[in-house]
């Protein structure tokens, strides 16, 4: 069973912010939530770089970890979903979350949040009813029951962001440096490698 | 301002299970029908009055998904946004757009958007769309019937007509025009009897068509996006394209990696563009040709140029190397900062390693010497022969949907449509096209001399308002407007742009957004707001900066109660009382002319750009079958498009039966005509002060001529004794065209295409074979000269580099020289030290009321700001994000605006984004607009403290370099 991957080139990723509105077109995602954003550093510095971050799906998720209600599945593509039947919003996940990902829709005027919201990597919700239109207004899309990549990365204006089964895209990453000849575009290369991005 | 979420909307908001079941309700009862959309979106036939209510209380459909059970139809449109033209998939269920897919085949995005493309649904959702016909009543917006609304404005116009003469209507138009609404627009302004008809393309690339079609013929892009790939040298000079045109960077990076190419920015601001480069060079604003001159006079001295390619196929370059030896590296590094190593390395690399292509936008073009800008940088291309071959050319990247395809349908002061000119030849060209007699279209102008004088630009109109009878050469000043999709921030001195809207006697705002022309203003009455459809809610062709021709389908119906451009035209032209000798040839269903219909007119008469071969069979033909092009050559392999470019980019010659494969690569000596080959247009004359300027030597594959030859003209044929080749239908025509004499018939004007046929029987391109200029004769800086801005920050330079002498043009004065003149006088420099520079943000376009009305974009771009460099804002005690005062040069005029702090400008510069309105010199004018249709995001624009300064050849205006101060705010 492929497991499928998000993997951002950031000698690509031009802070287009398309992978932003694909989302929000695709999941009708409310004002005040990005499941999916872009984060640029040493800005208007040589050297700047930009990344998209969402969900990434993680094999041990530290949001599971959390979770006092147990809310998060993995699925057989390891996409990592939550129940907003189950969510109480309590915002654990969100310390736990290296990436930032769990958002919350604002309630009240005491800072009161909603159930979370997250990437589900167009895979709508954990329930299982694929396609319908409680699934798609409680989750959004499910693209993946229809055999399309979540569309962040399909419509991204660069091909900086690919989304697919971990192999292939890493394969697909691997021939692109190779090609290059430079560096190396991954996001997090430099702190695990400590060599710098030519510019 | 921020948008901050109402808790009511929070509460039907779909990720709270508590409220979930009504929200289902609705949809598990029957998937959203359009009407039933249209009900949520709290609009029905009967409640006329609902334009006025607040949107708290009008709910929005919000989800989207499809049942299974109802078929979908999925439908291909393009991209109204920037000129790349990616292909949009629309997937529609009961009339409503309810999914946006990735278009994979397009061999232009293959699947690819950015923020603005990947959110175009939206706009036709329509959230903060105008919905019906308004007016403004004593100040307050009244709605109003369509047909009361038209019969009142052409009452208005035709009594000012009467009044003061058909030149006092300007009428504006749009580069979002599909083809056929823009040159059904400038046919319009025809009849109506003026040639004041202009479009986004005058503040654009004017100066880029005036600039490259005066050096090698046609006035656009010489190569395409994907050709970039084979570049090996990419040089970007004066644009942003990461944020401009974004999917272009992939091919350009693409390109980048594969080639292991350079890819060298050139811009006074460290771009997101410049974050990918290989070399960044920072300029001063402003000094683009000493930069070009710079790198030429390394290759000069090196002998690094194309020394074949220049003396076949260029006209002058001696007179350029005279100027170009003044600029030593010395004096180059004193008047751009640029130091000559960094030049050198450059004029390296597109000398040597080549192919090389130069890449521009408005960074060159929006300037006071914005036309001799773009010919220093064709010179540059020519001198290093890269141009005509793949990999190489002037990739001059367009900015909005169509404004080729507006530009080519002349919706511009200067020409009817294709580039014919405004003299009577052009005239009576357009008359036997439309089949109308040319004595009634002289009887619609004031006379003969009106009809053949240029309009008054864009950039001057207010001018043109306030400016009495005596300083305008016509009969009266401006009374009215017309505006077809068009921002009211997009001109230069606003404060005085607003003086001009208050003096108007009549505006019409047709738009699918009111724009800043409806708010901007203190107008009281007699305004009047007519809400047109997007692209997507019509069909009809678009030309991508490419010159490739892409065929869009309605995707749904009109929202609301808009109507599409061609409609309203035509019921407008109804009401003016011309709309039968107007639509002579195009068929009327409804009140709706049929689109293809006015294309094929299209194809009738323009023979002159190359788009009578484009027939919209054959475009509907390129869009099915999308993914047999290739990426890189455009070409198709297979089916009914075999061996046919992408879109049938012009020029595509002959008649659609010849079947023109369209021309990817202009003036491409490599290639047979037949397959899209070319070379410099024959058309300033044969020779100048005995030099010919024919090539030598030089010409396109197959031609039976092996050398420069003029234009081919009926009297040519003979010559050759070709004219027996002609059919004897063509003869009648051209004897016809020719009016008993048949000779001076040129290949332009004849309506049977038989010329051309017979010229590329012979392999002969039938604009003829010149050499490109490097000294271009007819204008006013023959071989460009680097003159200071206006308003420069360095008044010292101004006494060497002056700007032209004060001079009438387009009716008025341009006074650039006494403005620069006071300036350095006044000594504006010492209390406006920080030059000012403009630009685009990837989340808007243009004036940006379309795009800051789309929640999905507008939250990503909250506040209007200026970027300030760290030296000046600690000087000024500036912290980032606090609200400052920008002042400008002129009017006193003052933006209130959020500071970013950050090294991206250089010192002593400022950049702010032009997208913005709403706000006015610290007011907010949100409570203006008519209700519910406020965009989600309000700022200052750029255009109030921007400044005089105008080009002598189109009237561009100067965006990029101006003077400000920047202050704190004081509580």
């Amino acid at each position: 069973m492929a497991r499928v991957k998000f993997l951002c080139d950031a000698d690509r990723c031009i802070d287009c912010n398309a992978c932003v509105t694909a989302c929000k077109n695709a999941n009708e995602v409310p004002w005040g939530i990005n499941r999916r954003r872009v984060v640029t550093i040493n800005d208007g510095k040589p050297g700047e770089r930009s990344v998209s971050m969402a969900c990434m799906h993680c094999t041990d998720a530290p949001c599971a970890a959390v979770c006092p209600v147990d809310c998060f599945f993995t699925t057989a593509d390891a996409v990592v979903l939550h129940s907003k039947d189950l969510c109480i919003g309590c915002g654990y996940c969100f310390y736990a979350c290296p990436f930032g990902a769990p958002q919350y829709p604002k309630l009240g005027n005491f800072g009161s949040r909603g159930k979370m919201d997250k990437c589900t990597y167009c895979s709508g919700g954990p329930e299982g009813a694929d396609g319908s239109a409680a699934e798609f207004a409680k989750y959004g899309a499910n693209r993946m029951a229809e055999g399309k990549l979540p569309l962040c990365a399909e419509m991204c204006s660069t091909k900086a962001l690919l989304a697919g089964d971990g192999e292939i895209i890493a394969q697909i990453y691997r021939e692109r440096v190779l090609k290059r000849g430079y560096g190396s575009g991954a996001w997090g290369w430099q702190t695990a490698y400590k060599e710098t991005v030519n510019v | 301002m921020l948008i901050k979420r109402r808790d009511s909307a929070v509460q039907s908001s779909r990720l709270q299970s508590t409220t979930l079941h009504s929200a289902l309700g609705e949809l598990s009862s029957g998937v959203l029908d359009r009407r039933a959309f249209l009900r949520r979106a709290g609009f029905t036939a009967g409640a006329v009055g609902l334009a006025g209510l607040p949107l708290g209380s009008v709910k929005r459909a919000e989800a989207a998904a499809i049942d299974p059970a109802i078929p979908v139809k999925r439908v291909k449109s393009v991209c109204t946004h920037c000129s790349v033209g990616c292909s949009v998939i629309a997937e529609v269920q009961n009339g409503v757009w309810v999914r946006q897919e990735a278009a994979f085949e397009s061999p232009i995005n293959r699947g690819s958007h950015c923020a603005k493309g990947a959110s175009v649904r939206e706009l036709v959702k329509g959230s903060r769309r105008l919905r019906s016909p308004m007016k403004l009543v004593n100040g307050e917006w009244q709605k109003l019937t369509w047909d009361t609304a038209l019969e009142e404005i052409s009452a208005k116009l035709l009594k000012i007509r009467e009044q003061s003469g058909p030149e006092s209507v300007f009428w504006l138009g749009s580069a979002k025009f599909s083809n056929e609404g823009a040159y059904l627009y400038r046919k319009m302004a025809a009849f109506w009897g003026t040639n004041t008809a202009d479009h986004q393309a005058r503040i654009c690339h004017s100066t880029t068509v005036a600039g490259v079609a005066n050096t090698w013929g046609y006035g656009a892009m010489t190569n395409s996006y994907n050709d970039i790939r084979n570049a090996k040298t990419m040089v970007i000079m004066g644009g942003n394209p990461a944020e401009a045109h974004p999917v272009s960077l992939q091919h350009i990076l693409s390109g980048k990696e594969l080639n292991r190419a350079n890819l060298v920015v050139i811009d006074p601001r460290f771009t997101r563009t410049a974050a990918h480069a290989t070399d960044y060079i920072r300029i001063r604003p402003g000094s683009d040709i000493p930069t070009i001159y710079g790198m030429l006079w390394h290759i000069f001295e090196n002998k690094w140029e194309d020394t074949q390619f220049i003396a076949q196929r260029v006209y002058g370059m001696d007179d350029v190397r005279k100027e170009v030896a003044k600029w030593t590296p010395e004096e180059v590094e004193r008047v751009t900062g640029v130091p000559g190593e960094q030049l050198k390395r450059v004029a390296y690399m597109m000398t040597h390693e080549k192919p090389a292509t130069l890449i521009w936008c408005m960074g060159a073009t929006q300037k006071t010497v914005g036309t001799a800008n773009v010919r220093a940088y064709c010179i540059l291309l020519l001198a290093t022969g890269n141009v005509g071959a793949p990999g190489t050319g002037a990739n001059i990247f367009r900015g909005h949907c169509n404004v080729q395809g507006a530009t080519d349908a002349g919706l511009d002061v200067t020409s009817l449509p294709f580039y014919y000119g405004l003299a009577e030849s052009a005239w009576r060209h357009w008359a036997r096209v439309w089949e109308v007699d040319y004595d009634y279209l002289l009887s619609r102008f004031d006379s003969k001399k009106m009809m053949e004088t240029s309009g008054i630009p864009t950039t001057r109109w207010f001018d043109g308002v306030l400016a009495d009878q005596k300083s305008i050469d016509q009969r009266n000043p401006l009374k009215a407007m017309m505006v077809f999709g068009h921002g009211g921030n997009t001109v230069t001195r606003m404060p005085e742009m607003v003086k001009g809207l208050e003096a108007l006697d009549l505006l019409v705002v047709a738009d699918p957004h009111p724009t800043t022309f409806a708010v901007v203003s203190e107008r009281k009455d007699n305004t009047y707001l007519l809400p047109i459809c997007t692209q997507f809610e019509t069909s009809g062709s678009r030309t991508a900066s490419n010159r490739s021709i892409q065929w869009a389908d309605q995707v749904v119906e009109p929202i609301w109660e808009s109507k599409n451009d061609q409609e309203v035209m035509f019921r407008l032209a109804e009401k003016l009382g011309f709309a039968e000798k107007m639509f002579k040839n195009i068929k009327i269903e409804g009140k709706v002319p049929v689109i293809e219909d006015i294309t094929r007119e299209i194809n009738r008469g323009a023979w002159s750009t190359g788009y009578p071969g484009q027939s919209p069979e054959r475009l509907k033909a390129h869009m099915a079958n999308q993914e047999r092009f290739d990426i890189v050559t455009l070409k198709a392999r297979g089916g009914e498009v075999d061996g046919e470019t992408y879109g049938l980019p012009w020029p595509c010659w002959g008649t659609p039966e010849m079947k023109h494969p369209g021309s990817h690569i202009l003036y491409n000596t490599n290639l047979h005509v037949k397959d899209g080959g070319g070379t410099f247009r024959a058309r300033f004359g044969l020779e100048r002060n005995g030099q010919t300027l024919l090539a030598e030597g030089s010409y396109s594959k197959g031609s039976e001529i092996q050398d420069g030859y003029p234009e081919i003209t009926y009297a040519m044929l003979k010559k050759l004794g070709w004219e027996g080749e002609l059919s004897e239908a063509e003869m009648a025509v051209i004897t016809r065209v020719g009016g008993g004499k048949p000779d001076a018939v040129s290949w332009a004007i004849d309506l049977s295409g038989g010329l051309q046929r017979v010229a590329m029987d012979h392999g002969l391109v039938p604009y003829g074979n010149a050499k490109a200029r490097a000294n271009a004769f007819n204008l006013p800086d023959p071989v460009p000269v680097h003159r200071e801005p206006i308003y420069t920050a360095r008044p010292e330079l101004v006494a060497k580099y002056p700007t032209r002498p004060d001079e009438r043009q387009f009716r008025q004065a341009n006074i650039g020289f006494t403005v620069q003149k006071r300036a350095v006088d006044l000594n504006i420099a010492q209390k406006f030290p920080i030059v000012l520079t403009s630009g685009r943000l990837v989340e808007y376009e243009g004036g940006g009321e379309e795009t800051r009305s789309n929640p999905w974009l507008a939250e990503l771009q909250q506040d209007m700001f200026v970027e300030i460099n760290p030296n000046d804002a600690k000087a000024r005690g500036i912290q980032n994000g606090q609200m400052v005062w920008v002042t400008g040069a002129e009017s006193n005029s003052k933006a209130r605006v959020k500071a970013y702090v950050t090294e991206r400008v250089g010192p002593g510069v400022a950049f702010m984004p032009f997208h913005f309105a709403g706000w006015f010199q610290g007011e907010d004018q949100r409570s203006r607009y008519p209700k519910g249709a406020d965009p989600y995001v309000l700022g200052e624009s750029v255009n109030v403290l921007t400044t005089y300064g105008y080009d002598p050849v189109t009237q561009m205006q100067e965006t990029k370099c101006t003077l400000c101060q920047i202050a704190t705010v004081l509580a």
